[in-house]
């Protein structure tokens, strides 16, 4: 089956092509672009779980060559390869897995929409996407999937796009991960320059000998790699893009900037694990800037109103304990938490899809136009969207940390391994006390959440309220089996004291994987007995006196609808405006960039210097031959006979010599 | 007999009519001067006949037919053009003019 | 240098003074008369150059007919053409210049003799007899003492030539019918 791996990505492509095309076709060929849409993830995910079921009892890596893609010299040769591990194995099943049940979900959400091939052709595109990066082999291989999706990030941000804030926050994403890609790009050009390969195999191989260990070298070939991943993983400083992200539809902001895409940085960084094992300051980088993304998306979303804006905070603070993790270089536990979060955040997002899915049928039956993702216009859902509010939950409790559910143990493996590091290194003790803080405020802002949506009374009008319904099957279906993996996802890698023979457990599965980078490392030492049980218990502790206060003070005041708001002030408005992170961007570098644009580059160096000097001034010497030119034309016959008799005693002189 | 001198006489003949063509603004003199470079042409075909036989003499009569009906419609053409414009100045005609 | 010799320099330089005098005239008539002049200057070195027929012809169709012709139309036009005027000198100058190029490269053919000649066309390097090289020379001397110069002409020109001979008849035609045309007012 691995050497088959290719038809789960190729069965995309072609399922994105068929739809793209009955997209201009047949637009409303709905079960046709459904069932191809569906059908081509199921048969991935197939050959996904196969893949699982080979690589689960072999430990090495399994390169599949497609062809030889750049056969330049015998020194630059890049192949079109895939590379089949236990790594990318994991991510195979997640983003078929997850991917399969979004798309089945889609067809309900979307249902209604007149872009409904488009939206299939784009989904299956990113999915084809998506496994090239994790299966790429080779650095640009995967840098092919990496901009792929970077594309379809943005064709489905902008998916409305007769709104124009749609297309600009689908521009607002494209660009921002360009920024990041450059550092990729250089990444990339710098091993190539130093290792002469850039097969992820052979820089694993190579990368110890050649690059010394805490070089600057090795510091910066990985802190241009990580700012790849800040771009696309949406973290400090790139990743003010993800909240206008959530301008496409639900299930897009489940699957592209919550499940998968969004960390395929976290990926990258596992992937090219040797290299920052060899630069140690990069970790304490990456560990220190996932923990202040985690701590400061968390505030941020204690004060959203938009039920999608603060799971799109809450993604942002999740993949900071991501790197987090890795930043303690256990990058088995960074990987954990991606697959939990997966469940749990696309749980999350397909739930609240469903409740924006009700609350929109509702103001479409009432003819209102009031914002259907407001959580100031929601309440008392849990009486008509029972499943909805009970899956919500269980992924609420998830992401909270409570156990048993799935993000209870990857979120307290994290903070578990940075308190370890933090024994010899004070940066990740400050990592860690932040990771608690966002912990806390996790818990806090999720009982808000679902306490603004659920519980009390509904808000948003008397009229609109017999119009509630729960979603149909199909977008429940998928939420079901999102929520049993968010409750059950946890066993894939239980802490030691639980399971002490765990020998399946994801960490030791993923040690081929990881062990070339562990080996180049100080040991982690993970908390075990007393002080691990004690943090086990202060994390519980923790979540639960975040849900409680969460909870508590939101009920405890009515909540006043959008418009009859006091306003906010002091840090409530800080936190409501994001920091003004994005005014402190468009004055510091947007700003001066259009500035630089428009003066300079344009009126300047394109108006004048091109279009006037350049071409113009073409123009003119073009004009200034031509009239020179005419002047040999003046009717006069004798300058004709000069002209005739010049040319004939050229020839006479040629002919004579 | 005289091959070299008549051919250089030919050469400065053609020459003067060249210059002719040339310095005279008068149409009907400047057809004169064609006509004298037909002339240094015939003694070209004159002297060499000398050593090529006959027919060089009698493509000097064929020349010179070609040259009395070119003078006949050539001069029918000026007095076009005279009616036309009042004037055979060949500065004044510039119709060709790009 | 022999008397034959300085008759034809004389010719000669008759004939160039009468063609320099010919294109500076500022009067078309005294132009044409000097034309006229230039072609018994010619006419003088054809009898030299055994041409006796074609010298005849020169005088009779060219100084006879054709010149009278110019003659006729000049007089008809009654030109008052301006003074010579020195306006546009830059290009007479750099044609005028340009001619002289051409005459330079053009008058030293006059150290050509048969025997050059016939050395050249042979590619021999040795001295050839012109006569060897070109027989049709000595076969016209021939004809020419044998039919006189007439009738040495007559027999290629109504033999070899007699096609080219009648289609000039159809040339003349045309000219005269296209004179016609283009000269008369009204047809």
């Amino acid at each position: 089956m691995t050497q088959f791996v290719w038809v789960a990505v190729l069965l995309p492509l072609l399922g994105a092509i068929a739809n793209g095309w009955l997209a201009f076709r047949r637009p409303n060929a709905k079960g046709l672009v459904s069932a191809i849409g569906v059908g081509v993830l199921l048969v991935a995910f197939v050959v996904a779980v196969g893949v699982f079921l080979e690589v689960r009892h072999r430990a090495e890596a399994v390169t599949v060559l497609l062809w030889h893609w750049m056969p330049v010299t015998q020194r630059l040769s890049i192949d079109l390869a895939f590379r089949v591990d236990r790594l990318s194995t994991v991510l195979l099943l997640v983003i078929t897995g997850v991917g399969g049940l979004i798309h089945l979900f889609s067809v309900g959400y979307m249902k209604s929409d007149a872009g409904y091939a488009r939206y299939f052709a784009y989904l299956n595109l990113f999915i084809a996407c998506m496994l090239i990066l994790v299966l790429g082999a080779s650095l640009p291989v995967s840098f092919i999937g990496w901009e792929g999706v970077g594309l379809c990030s943005y064709l489905l941000i902008g998916f409305w796009f007769e709104i124009d804030a749609n297309s600009d926050a689908g521009k607002k994403a494209f660009i921002a991960n360009r920024i990041g890609d450059f550092g990729v790009l250089m990444a990339m050009f710098l091993l190539w320059t130093n290792l002469g390969t850039l097969d992820f195999a052979e820089i694993a191989q190579r990368a110890p000998a050649v690059i010394p260990a805490g070089s600057t070298l090795a510091v910066g070939i990985t802190l241009l790699i990580f700012l790849g991943c800040t771009g696309k993983s949406a973290q400090i400083p790139l990743f003010v893009w993800l909240p206008d992200a959530m301008a496409g539809p639900t299930p897009v902001s489940a699957l592209i900037h919550a499940a998968t895409m969004v960390t395929a940085g976290v990926f990258l960084v596992v992937r090219t694990g040797v290299l920052f094992a060899l630069a140690p300051v990069t970790l304490e980088v990456v560990a220190l800037i996932g923990a202040l993304t985690a701590f400061f998306a968390a505030t941020i979303g204690l004060r959203q109103y938009d039920i999608k804006k603060v799971l799109a905070y809450s993604t942002i603070s999740q993949l900071g304990y991501m790197f987090l993790g890795v930043g303690t270089g256990a990058f088995a536990t960074g990987i954990f938490h991606l697959v939990t979060h997966a469940f749990f955040k696309a749980l999350l997002f397909l739930g609240a899809g469903s409740v924006i899915h009700a609350m929109h049928h509702a103001y479409h039956h009432v003819h209102a136009h009031d914002d259907a993702q407001d959580m100031r216009n929601m309440g008392g859902l849990r009486a008509v969207m029972p499943w909805t509010f009970t899956l919500m939950l269980i992924a609420t409790l998830a992401i909270a940390g409570v156990p048993p559910f799935a993000g209870f143990f990857s979120k307290d493996e994290i903070l578990a391994a940075a308190f370890a590091r933090g024994a010899t290194n004070p940066v990740y003790l400050v990592a860690w006390g932040l990771g608690v803080a966002a912990a806390l405020m996790t818990a806090y802002y999720m009982a808000r959440l679902m306490a603004m949506t659920f519980l009390g009374k509904f808000r948003g009008g008397a009229g609109a309220e017999p119009h509630l319904h729960e979603a149909p099957w199909i977008m429940t279906g998928p939420l079901v089996v999102l929520g049993v993996l968010s409750v059950i996802g946890g066993a894939i890698n239980l802490p030691a004291f639980l399971g002490e023979g765990s020998a399946e457990g994801l960490d030791r599965w993923l040690e081929p994987v990881t062990a070339p980078a562990q080996a180049l490392m100080p040991a982690l030492v993970m908390p075990h007995g007393g002080t691990e049980v004690m943090l086990l218990g202060g994390a519980i502790v923790v979540a639960l006196l975040g849900l409680t206060l969460g909870l508590r003070v939101t009920m405890a005041s009515p909540i006043p609808l959008p418009g009859q708001a006091a306003p906010e002030h002091g840090l409530w408005l800080l936190l409501n405006r994001k920091y003004y992170i994005d005014e402190l961007y468009a004055a510091v570098i947007i700003r001066p960039v259009h500035w630089l644009s428009r003066r300079v580059l344009w009126q300047i160096i394109d108006a004048f210097l091109v279009d006037r000097m350049a071409v113009g001034g073409t123009a003119r010497i073009a004009t200034s031959l031509g009239w020179l030119g005419s002047r040999v034309q003046n009717g006069q016959i004798a300058f004709y006979v000069v002209m005739f008799a010049a040319g004939a005693v050229l020839i006479l002189r040629t002919l004579l010599r | 007999m005289f091959l070299g001198p008549s051919l250089a006489l030919s050469a400065v003949l053609f020459a003067l009519g060249v210059v002719g063509v040339l310095i005279q603004r008068n149409a009907i003199v400047v057809f004169m001067c064609v006509e004298l470079m037909l002339n240094a042409v015939n003694l070209t075909f004159v002297a060499l006949s000398q050593l090529h036989g006959i027919s060089g003499q009698i493509m000097v009569f064929f020349v010179m037919t070609v040259a009395a009906a070119e003078a006949a419609v050539g001069l029918a053409i000026i007095l076009a053009i005279f009616r036309h414009t009042k004037s055979v100045d060949l500065t004044q005609i510039n119709l060709l003019k790009g | 240098m022999n008397a034959v010799t300085v008759v034809f320099w004389c010719f000669a330089a008759w004939a160039v003074a009468s063609a320099v005098l010919m294109i500076t005239r500022s009067h078309a008539i005294t132009s044409a008369l000097w034309l006229v002049s230039t072609m018994f200057a010619l006419s003088g070195i054809f009898l030299l150059l055994h041409a006796e027929f074609i010298a005849i012809v020169q005088v009779l169709v060219y100084a006879g007919a054709v010149m009278v012709l110019f003659l006729f139309v000049i007089m008809l036009l009654n030109l008052e053409m301006e003074p010579w005027q020195w306006r546009r000198w830059p290009i007479w100058v750099f044609g005028a210049g340009l001619v002289a190029v051409l005459c330079a490269s053009l008058v030293s053919l006059r150290s050509y003799t048969p025997e050059r000649l016939a050395q050249e066309v042979s590619g021999l390097s040795s001295a050839v007899d012109p006569a060897m090289i070109f027989p049709d020379g000595r076969a016209a001397e021939a004809a020419a003492r044998s039919q006189g110069v007439v009738g040495a002409m007559a027999e290629p020109l109504f033999r070899s030539y007699l096609v080219p001979f009648e289609v000039t008849s159809i040339l003349l035609l045309a000219a005269i019918i296209g004179a016609v045309v283009l000269a008369k007012r009204k047809l």
